[in-house]
């Protein structure tokens, strides 16, 4: 395998909120302790719920927002020194969720994919121009569309903009932050093979947020499991589907519908909901929800495991789990 | 004759037919999904039957019958006293669907007031059996509780108590589990299934989730561009698709894939204003010929096609 482009060792993020007028400050605790490397021409699943802490972890990679604590480099620069700061921001580019939201309604396609070339590089005119015509070819729109404005293209053609509009700086790293899930089926699929095209063209390490296991199991060659801010189970694709070994990845695997019946096995049902992130549960935060809970789980919280293969596993049953 | 029958349904907008030569048939105690992409028509045609689009719809169908009667022809009160009775239905967006101004447990006793007409008291007895039974915690807590102070999944789990209120004889689900998560959504969909197999609904369930489609109904109706395009048993649709929609969408789905490429569907859904003469999908077809261009296919056998893949049987 190629020598990782981005590596985060104990990434945490945590905020502070008001909680009323008379109480004090708390703290959420938005991310703990994610560690993970991206290589050039891979990518990297993240898959958990809302409130998991996924867009988080996406914020933290881009640099819109420094870690709480943790180390993050990419090529071996320190993200938190300033002087490196200006030139490692081009590298890393993201793609939002909602292309009807993430597009300035009034801008032009071609001022939207010209903006960042405008304000990092000192090309011409005519050459930014000739970069955002050659790009909105490569995503598959037509040229002659350049001085459309973002109202005018459907929901699959905004996310092809917002695809180019991130490759415009040659990034080496993207985040794609749910790219597929406001779209229809059918050009879901579109967009998935055009992001597969540009990643083995450009090399491109991908971070893949998304909810949709299916999804996830198609595109990731890692896969990372995230609950309530904790990374809960990672590890190579195959082996996260085909043996979990948290409750919490084997429920959400059963848990997502499946258009072959035969593959229909007993669902685990969860019960409850999410708990909220500013009051976590003691120990592992997944107990109170968990099928295979004991006491050691509501007092200790698990540490991350060696499962095997790759795979690492915060859960003090996981052994258990394995023998039934 | 079946509980809810509903032949050659059209809605248009002025000059734009949102949807076009809909059949639906269901009876006590089944599930049928409508399945189709965004555009399709498949809310419209549900909100039609309910009667809930704006006076703008031109609504029109060879048949509309609910349990015998004609739901065109009632007067808008006597078809009042139908919708949310004995046919209710759930919307995608538990958030926006709630009235934020009022508590959930006043929104769910308004039906109880409106139709059955229950006194104070046993409104309240009520709705907290409602809510006990869509497995809400602490029902009489909850019930003076705003939408916003509980989560997507307890407020649609209000949703559903809402419309199974008055025991309704078709429940209609648009969307129930859309925004979701995929743990809630297990819960909701299970808890829907309960439901209607206790009280014996009809229930039709809109989605454009085929996993959700293959997990939980009976009989599926697809749909493209306003149109039906094929009609039939799940397990039959999934296992030999016979329109190339439906053979396509199926084929566009990542779990069906091992491969790199997904086999998209190229091109996009049709607009408003850019409907065809002949054949909707004809553009994005595979097996398009000639004839597709200029003719429009009708309904025939369950399928809406010149020129059908092969069934299995």
């Amino acid at each position: 395998m190629s020598d990782a482009i981005l590596k985060a060792e104990n990434l945490s993020r945590h905020y502070d909120v008001k909680r009323g007028m008379f109480k004090g400050m708390s703290t959420v605790q938005a991310l703990g302790n994610a560690s993970f490397t991206l290589h050039p021409g891979r990518t990297l699943g993240v898959v958990g719920e809302s409130g998991c802490g996924k867009s988080t972890l996406a914020r933290l990679v881009t640099m819109i927002e420094p870690p709480t604590s943790g180390r993050m480099s990419i090529d071996g620069k320190d993200v938190s020194e300033t002087r490196h700061q200006a030139d490692l921001r081009s590298v890393v580019q993201i793609v939002f969720q909602d292309p009807y939201g993430s597009l300035n309604p009034r801008q032009r396609v071609g001022d939207i994919l010209q903006e960042p070339l405008k304000i990092n590089t000192d090309m011409t005119a005519a050459q930014r121009e000739a970069d955002a015509v050659s790009m909105m070819e490569r995503v598959g729109l037509r040229a002659e569309h350049i001085g459309r404005y973002p109202h005018m293209f459907s929901g699959g053609q905004r996310q092809r903009i917002a695809i180019a509009r991130a490759l415009m700086l040659r990034p080496r790293i993207v985040v794609l932050d749910e790219p597929v899930s406001a779209l229809d089926v059918s050009i879901q699929a579109q967009v998935l093979n055009l992001l597969a095209d540009l990643q083995d063209e450009f090399g491109l390490a991908y971070m893949f947020i998304s909810h949709d296991l299916s999804v996830v199991r198609h595109v990731a060659d890692e896969v990372m499991v995230m609950y309530l801010g904790r990374v809960v189970e990672s590890g190579p694709r195959e082996a996260i589907f085909a043996h979990p070994r948290h409750p919490y990845t084997q429920a959400l695997l059963s848990a997502t519908p499946s258009v072959d019946r035969n593959e229909r096995q007993n669902r685990i049902k969860l019960s409850g909901e999410l708990p909220s992130p500013i009051d976590p549960p003691s120990g592992c935060p997944f107990h109170p929800r968990c099928f295979a809970a004991e006491d050691t789980c509501s007092q200790v919280f698990p540490d991350r495991e060696d499962a095997g293969q790759g795979q690492t596993v915060s859960c003090h049953r996981w052994r258990a789990l394995c023998d039934t | 004759m079946s509980l809810l029958d509903i032949k050659n349904l059209s809605v248009s907008f002025g000059d734009f037919k949102a949807v076009d030569g809909v059949n639906l048939n269901i009876d006590a105690g089944e599930v049928a999904a409508v399945v189709g992409e965004s555009g399709s028509g498949k809310s419209v045609a549900m909100l039609a039957v309910m009667g809930l689009l704006p006076w703008t719809a031109k609504v029109t169908a060879d048949t509309m019958q609910f349990d015998g009667a004609d739901l065109l022809g009632l007067s808008p009160g006597a078809r009042r006293r139908i919708v949310g009775k004995d046919m209710a239905m759930i919307f995608q967006e538990p958030m926006t669907s709630l009235n934020p101004c009022f508590t959930v447990g006043f929104q769910i006793k308004e039906a109880l007031k409106t139709h059955l007409g229950l006194s104070a008291k046993e409104r309240q007895t009520r709705a907290v059996e409602l809510l006990d039974q869509v497995g809400i915690p602490e029902p009489e807590q909850r019930l003076k509780a705003f939408p916003h102070q509980l989560s997507g999944g307890m407020n649609q789990r209000v949703m559903i108590a809402m419309a199974i209120s008055c025991n309704p004889r078709v429940l209609v689900a648009d969307e129930p589990t859309t925004a979701l998560d995929v743990t809630i959504q297990a819960q909701i969909l299970d808890l829907l299934l309960n439901l209607q197999k206790q009280k014996g609904m009809a229930m039709v369930l809109i989605t454009h989730d085929m996993g959700v489609v293959a997990e939980t109904a009976e009989t599926v109706n697809v749909q493209y561009a306003g149109e039906q395009v094929e009609t039939g048993a799940v397990d039959d649709i999934f296992s030999t698709p016979r329109h190339p929609y439906t053979a396509a969408l199926l084929d566009a789905l990542p779990e069906r894939r091992q491969g790199r490429r997904l086999n998209a569907i190229p091109g996009v859904v049709p607009g408003p204003y850019d409907q065809l003469l002949g054949c909707q999908f004809q553009p994005r077809c595979r097996y398009a010929q000639d004839r597709c261009q200029h003719e429009r296919p009708t309904f025939v056998g369950g399928v809406r096609c010149f020129y059908p893949r092969e069934s299995a049987s």
